[in-house]
């Protein structure tokens, strides 16, 4: 997969001669008169990543929630307040927060969670790293996979190609949610007894290999369907009777052909595992105490929604957000990779 | 068509009997022992031996496989003697916490996931594709341009936040609505809609947007098709050409989606089950992981993936009826 490390839009150097994006965002691009320059796709796409204004609201949404997740620890050390910490002197006889707003106060920027009164800020910020570093993990290996196998399936054909279409038919047609309910935990009771605890590595690890296993299908599909097309090319045929081996073929003509698609399939993979680890931890099933888990926030605050809503409202919000910013950003991705496309 | 039929109910059968080996193999045999489990804490090893005798499951894992599809299709009997216990039917085993035939506790559950469901279905699909049509037939108005950003935030929304907001909204704060309660339909008709409103209401919002996105990218794209224009041409009143015409078209890639979604959400809604307290599949499957019920989760995955496999079968051939340039060969 060398190739796919030639990241997209990278090379293309900044464009002095972009026209202001707030004026000519509407204008379609290659119209700029004055001057006329070869641009290469990659370029032409990110240049037009660049003028549409969505995807630069969101990529600016996602860096910073990038900065605070990989920031948390320094964050904890600014505050003094470790996601562990329990307040519980600040919270009354009934083990709600004192105060306005769940607890809102100077110390703690965003309340204190009820029951057990640990910081709402810290919890979030930490639950985000987890969050992320699920949903990454677990689109580059489901990527990966479905790079691989749409490869063999579209290189190979016969037998093993109609193998592999049906192994995409029948992981379709496993309940994926139902069945990760159902395989984590009794995954984890076979290596792990009740008494020893598991470290949260392995929940971690399980969970990504789960969503790993189950959602490669899409990209496979797409990469098979894009070798089968480019395979018989002229520039194919022509590196082959120019004694390029298969190695060659595949990684130097191939891939770099298709990267753009399983870019964008990336991008827009992240949100929706985002949403569903945190429907796991949502029903216990995700990661475990005392790693924090924004879904997990959600459902302990299932039983505070009436007396205390902001214990629900900080988590909820910034999934929401995150998947917001991610989905915008894949959308404007692939309008800007693909300019047949519109909104 | 009816080849076509057959086919797809063979690919069917295979694929089905896939998923319940893997199902099958991964439940029972990687955990160190369902007796022991169901037995508790204090037991000898005696008991689990008799306990495993009584389940079945001291035999081979392949004698307990063909003996558990045996069961589904004919019927078994577990155990001998005094314990001897007649399976009839569509025998999935028994509960290890009460004992009680799983299929009984599908009996139970699945009116309630599919009344979550069917009422939700309803909402979603009238919500979402009369909106995707208003706003692609007002294409670039105020009105289409708030449509758009209501259904880009509405399908990056998350049912367990949007679910708890209508709570606190609706239940907590006004008061306009009851807490969530499961009356079955023949019982009492209009506390059952009452009962459910909340989750069809969640449901029915958030995959509007998914539906209304849809339909207005497919009416646009039909509208600018020939047929369209010459219905036009022809001196079709507008609704005539929208509905009769347009809508049809469009309407076809809708039905794959929302026959899939509907497949996939019967088998279980656990996260609006969870939020509402309804005791539904989905809410019996996680209950069932929590105490390792294995009878149980595997009843339900397997449910899960027939409700899946099915809705393929039916999507493939309602596109046909809707579609007649498709051809089912």
């Amino acid at each position: 997969m060398s190739d796919l490390s030639h990241p997209p839009s990278l090379t293309a150097p900044g464009d002095p001669a972009a026209p202001d994006p707030a004026v000519s965002a509407t204008a379609p691009p290659g119209t700029g008169a004055r001057e006329i320059l070869g641009r290469s796709p990659n370029q032409l796409a990110w240049l037009r990543l660049k003028r549409d204004r969505t995807a630069r609201v969101s990529a600016v949404t996602l860096a910073v929630a990038a900065l605070v997740a990989l920031g948390a620890p320094l964050l904890g050390r600014l505050t003094g307040i470790d996601p562990t910490d329990k307040f519980v002197g600040r919270l009354n006889d009934f083990g709600m927060p004192i105060g306005y707003a769940g607890g809102i106060n100077a110390d703690h920027w965003l309340g204190l969670e009820p029951g057990s009164g640990r910081d709402i800020l810290l919890q979030l910020v930490y639950g985000l790293r987890t969050s992320l570093f699920i949903a990454f993990a677990s689109a580059l290996l489901a990527s990966f996979i479905g790079v691989a196998v749409g490869v063999l399936a579209g290189w190979a054909r016969g037998w093993l190609d109609s193998a592999v279409n049906w192994l995409i038919d029948l992981t379709l047609a496993f309940p994926f949610l139902i069945f990760a309910l159902a395989v984590i935990p009794i995954l984890q009771d076979r290596f792990y007894t009740e008494r020893e605890a598991p470290p949260p590595a392995f929940r971690v690890a399980l969970i990504i290999a789960t969503f790993g296993l189950f959602s490669w299908t899409y990209t496979a599909r797409l990469v098979r369907g894009q070798v089968i097309s480019l395979r018989e090319r002229e520039f194919v045929e022509a590196a082959r009777a120019a004694g390029a081996g298969t190695g060659h073929l595949l990684f130097r003509q191939l891939l770099p052909n298709i990267w753009a698609p399983i870019l964008v399939t990336v991008s827009l993979n992240v949100p929706q595992f985002i949403a569903i680890e945190a429907a796991l931890a949502f029903v216990n099933i995700g990661v475990t105490e005392p790693t924090p888990d924004l879904g997990r926030m959600i459902y302990n605050s299932i039983g505070y929604v009436a007396s205390d809503p902001w214990y629900t409202l900080f988590p909820g919000l910034t999934i929401f957000l995150l998947v917001l910013a991610f989905n915008l950003f894949g959308d404007a991705l692939r309008d800007s990779l693909d300019p047949r496309s519109t909104r | 068509m009816l080849r076509f039929v057959v086919r797809r109910l063979l690919v069917a059968a295979v694929t089905l009997a896939v998923i319940s080996l893997v199902t099958f193999g991964l439940f029972f045999a990687v955990p160190s022992s369902p007796a022991k489990v169901m037995c508790g804490k204090n037991c000898t090893a005696a008991d689990i031996a008799q306990v495993e005798r009584r389940l079945g499951i001291d035999q081979p894992l392949p004698r307990q496989y063909t003996e558990f599809v045996k069961g589904v299709f004919v019927g078994r009997t577990y155990g001998e003697g005094d314990f001897r216990q007649d399976c009839p039917a569509p025998c999935l085993g028994y509960s290890f916490r009460n004992n009680q035939p799983v299929t009984k506790i599908i009996a139970q559950r699945a009116p309630v996931t599919f009344s979550i469901v069917l009422g939700g279905a309803v909402l979603w699909l009238t919500l979402g594709i009369s909106l995707g049509m208003v706003s692609a037939l007002r294409r670039g108005t105020a009105l289409d341009r708030a449509a758009i950003g209501v259904t880009l935030a509405g399908a990056s929304m998350q049912v367990y936040f949007f679910g708890l907001i209508l709570l606190y909204l609706l239940v907590y704060s006004t008061g306009l609505l009851p807490f969530p309660s499961y009356t079955p339909l023949t019982e009492n008709p209009a506390r059952w809609a009452v009962g459910l409103l909340l989750p069809w209401m969640t449901l029915g919002f958030l995959n509007s947007a998914l539906y209304a996105r849809l339909a207005r990218a497919q009416m646009l794209e039909t509208l600018s098709e020939d047929f369209v224009r010459t219905a036009r041409a022809k001196g079709l009143s507008a609704r005539q050409v929208h509905t009769r015409h347009a809508l049809r078209a469009a309407v076809t890639p809708i039905v794959t989606i929302a026959g899939l979604d509907i497949g996939t959400s019967l088998g279980g809604t656990f996260i609006t089950e969870t939020i509402f307290g309804l005791q539904g599949l989905g809410k019996a499957t996680v209950e069932a992981v929590q105490f390792l019920n294995l009878p149980v989760v595997m009843a339900t995955v397997l449910l899960a993936a027939v409700f899946i496999v099915v809705a393929n079968i039916v999507v493939d051939v309602l596109y046909a009826v809707i579609d007649p340039r498709v051809r089912l060969s």
